[in-house]
């Protein structure tokens, strides 16, 4: 991977769009470096008009630097940053028409609710009425008119987000970026949030980009996630792409949960690889880029995409006798732990039966049974 | 033996495991009283004998004869010391503001700036805290007369910046140092340039540092006998080198209810201070 985040199975992002040159923001080539280390690593993103974009990724990869190089607090050690299909350059975050919404919420200590939400409108120079009803309105769209005359630290984490919520989006800027916006609250209240904001997003018809570690946030919310590790942004997609199409090892592993078998790729045919594990069994997966007739290689399966048979043929691809090692009821489903020769595999049964009785499960540890699954439901990935 | 010393030792007296009457602990716990008692003795008698004096109609010595206000209203005609107080006031005012602009600009430099060294220059900036001050007072006269500086108001104001700045640079600097940065991020994310977030956001944060730092600069300032002394001019009496100057005759009433004003007007200085600083927590 070289930062040329092409997604796998579709065209790059320039030619996707029906408008080939007119993006929200525009990532080219972005390198930031930090002494001798590259925070972030030639990224190359191209952000559409009102899209909501996450930047999904382990702590250190790289997603909160980008943001704050597109909010003009860094500078990029070398590629362009363009938003609204203007070159940035140097020019300061105050000449910049994107806000901010911090993770730490970043509201103005010695000043009410309603001076914290007017302040990007009086630095703007808007008019005294103007300002006021365009304050009114943004506390109004997050809820918060009643509590204009408060503190910030008067309220809670919820009610200061949307605080900082109202203060960013009464600029109407043309991008939005959210850094971890939801970190700092509770479970539930997290869940609330992201519905909130996803409506908002709708109703606002803003830009957002969303800088995240919690894939789950990113898969809920976002019309597209650029997955990035390293520095590196590895894969961008949608949601649907990212989980069911993961271009490499990295993105399988870290989106959702999923099975490894390395091996040697024997044979590519078509969209198909077949790969062969050390033990000698073959297995035929989707194949996916950079994948070469004797290479090594990783099929990728996810444990729900398997299903356990009592008998079945041993002729048919990727059907092997198992030996079940261990099972455990987690209400949605079943989840199991079956060995194939040394490998241990997680397959998810779904309990689509509401009995009681434990003893109905099909299977029980030490019990032999057939492991099988579709050939366009597993990936052979590259490395 | 070993439970009784914890508690005569510690004054964490909640970790005390609940101890059974025994003799010798009741006699460790009176002395630590007594101890008390005798060093807040110590420490207060004597001002309040001063205090009380200050009220006292006999003209000398240590006997009380009955209670009068007519050294206080002495003070008001008494034009010497008068003058010396104003000096003292304006001396204190000035050479405060001139602390608050150098000690906050410092430490701004040195909690956001990179350079070499660091350590060392925060060091020297904390060193004229423990310097003696004898020795910055004897210093600063060298300093002035090699330089042919005539000595008055304006020798007097530098050497009051130089020993209350770095009180100014130690309050700022702790308020710095738990400052949030994301907020003046915050205030150029919304179209403040750096000025106007110096102006709106960095420095209304750090007042209640500046004002702390200030009032302890301005006290040490109007408190200050030895450093003046040194760098004073002829007829630059400050209020302290007054009060010096009249002891020559004698420790007088007039003396003590100066005394006592002066220990009013740093008590509340320091006690505005205190509260200043507690309301920001």
């Amino acid at each position: 991977m070289d930062g040329a985040s092409t997604p796998l199975h579709a065209k790059p992002d320039v030619e996707d769009s029906a408008l080939a040159n007119d993006f929200a923001v525009e990532l080219r080539d972005v390198v930031k470096l930090y002494g001798e280390v590259a925070a972030v690593d030639h990224v190359t993103m191209f952000i559409r008009h009102n899209e909501f974009f996450s930047l999904l990724g382990p702590s250190g990869c790289g997603k909160t630097t980008s943001l704050r190089m597109i909010a003009g607090f860094e500078r990029p050690t070398s590629g362009v940053i363009a938003i609204d299909n203007k070159l940035m350059g140097a020019t300061p975050p105050f000449r910049r028409d994107v806000n901010t919404v911090f993770q730490s919420y970043a509201l103005f200590p010695h000043m009410t609710v309603e001076q914290n939400v007017a302040f990007g409108l009086q630095m703007k120079g808007i008019n005294k009425d103007e300002t006021k009803r365009r304050t009114q309105e943004a506390l109004e769209l997050v809820r918060l008119p009643q509590l204009a005359g408060r503190y910030p630290k008067q309220m809670s984490g919820g009610q200061q987000q949307r605080v900082a919520l109202a203060r960013a989006l009464v600029n109407r800027p043309k991008v939005l970026l959210l850094d971890e916006p939801l970190g700092a609250l509770d479970l539930k209240l997290r869940k609330e949030m992201q519905i909130e904001l996803k409506t908002l997003q709708h109703q606002v018809g803003i830009t957002f980009i969303y800088v995240t570690h919690d894939q789950e946030e990113a898969l809920t919310m976002s019309d597209r996630i650029a997955i990035m590790s390293r520095g590196k942004a590895l894969q961008i997609g949608s949601p649907l792409e990212i989980y069911e199409r993961p271009n490499c090892r990295f993105v399988a592993d870290f989106i959702g949960e999923t099975n490894f078998l390395d091996g040697k790729v024997i044979e590519v045919r078509g969209d198909f690889a077949t790969l062969e594990l050390p033990s000698g069994q073959t297995f035929v997966g989707r194949v996916s880029e950079g994948v070469r007739a004797g290479a090594h290689a990783t099929l990728s399966v996810r444990p729900e995409k398997m299903q356990l048979l009592e008998n079945a043929s041993s002729t048919a691809a990727n059907t092997y006798q198992v030996t079940v090692f261990s099972i455990a009821y987690v209400g949605s489903d079943t989840r199991v732990i079956i060995n194939l020769g040394a490998q241990r595999i997680d397959v998810w049964e779904q309990n689509s039966s509401s009995t009681l009785n434990p003893d109905d499960y099909f299977f029980k540890p030490g019990e032999n049974a057939w492991l099988t699954f579709k050939p366009e439901n597993a990936l052979v990935l590259a490395g | 033996m070993t439970n009784s010393t914890i508690v005569v030792m510690g004054d964490r007296a909640e970790y005390a495991p609940p101890a059974p009457e025994r003799p010798n602990l009741r006699l460790g716990q009176l002395s630590l009283i007594a101890v008390t008692l005798f060093t807040f003795a110590f420490l207060y008698v004597p001002i309040i004998v001063l205090i009380l004096f200050s009220f006292n109609s006999a003209r000398t010595g240590a006997v009380w004869q009955g209670f009068t206000l007519s050294w206080y209203q002495r003070l008001l005609g008494n034009e010497a010391l008068l003058t010396a107080a104003g000096r003292s006031l304006i001396i204190g005012i000035v050479s405060t503001a001139g602390s608050v602009v150098i000690g906050t600009l410092t430490a701004l430099a040195m909690e956001r700036e990179h350079f070499r060294a660091k350590a060392v220059w925060d060091g020297l900036l904390y060193m004229p805290v423990i310097i003696p001050e004898i020795v910055s007072g004897v210093s600063l006269l060298l300093f002035f007369a090699a330089g042919g500086i005539e000595r008055g108001l304006l020798t007097l104001v530098v050497s009051h910046i130089a020993f209350s700045m770095p009180f100014v640079y130690l309050t700022v600097r702790a308020r710095l140092a738990d400052f949030d940065r994301s907020i003046e991020e915050a205030a150029q994310d919304l179209g403040a340039d750096e000025a106007k977030t110096f102006w709106l956001i960095t420095l209304p944060l750090l007042m209640p540092g500046i004002v702390s730092g200030a009032l302890l600069a301005f006290t040490l300032s109007i408190d200050d006998f030895i450093i003046s002394f040194f760098v004073t001019g002829k007829g630059w009496n400050t209020l302290p080198i007054y009060i010096w100057s009249q002891l020559k005759q004698g420790v007088t009433p007039e003396i003590n209810a100066i005394s006592a004003v002066l220990l009013l007007f740093s008590v509340s200085v320091i006690a505005l201070s205190l509260l200043l600083q507690r309301r920001r927590n």
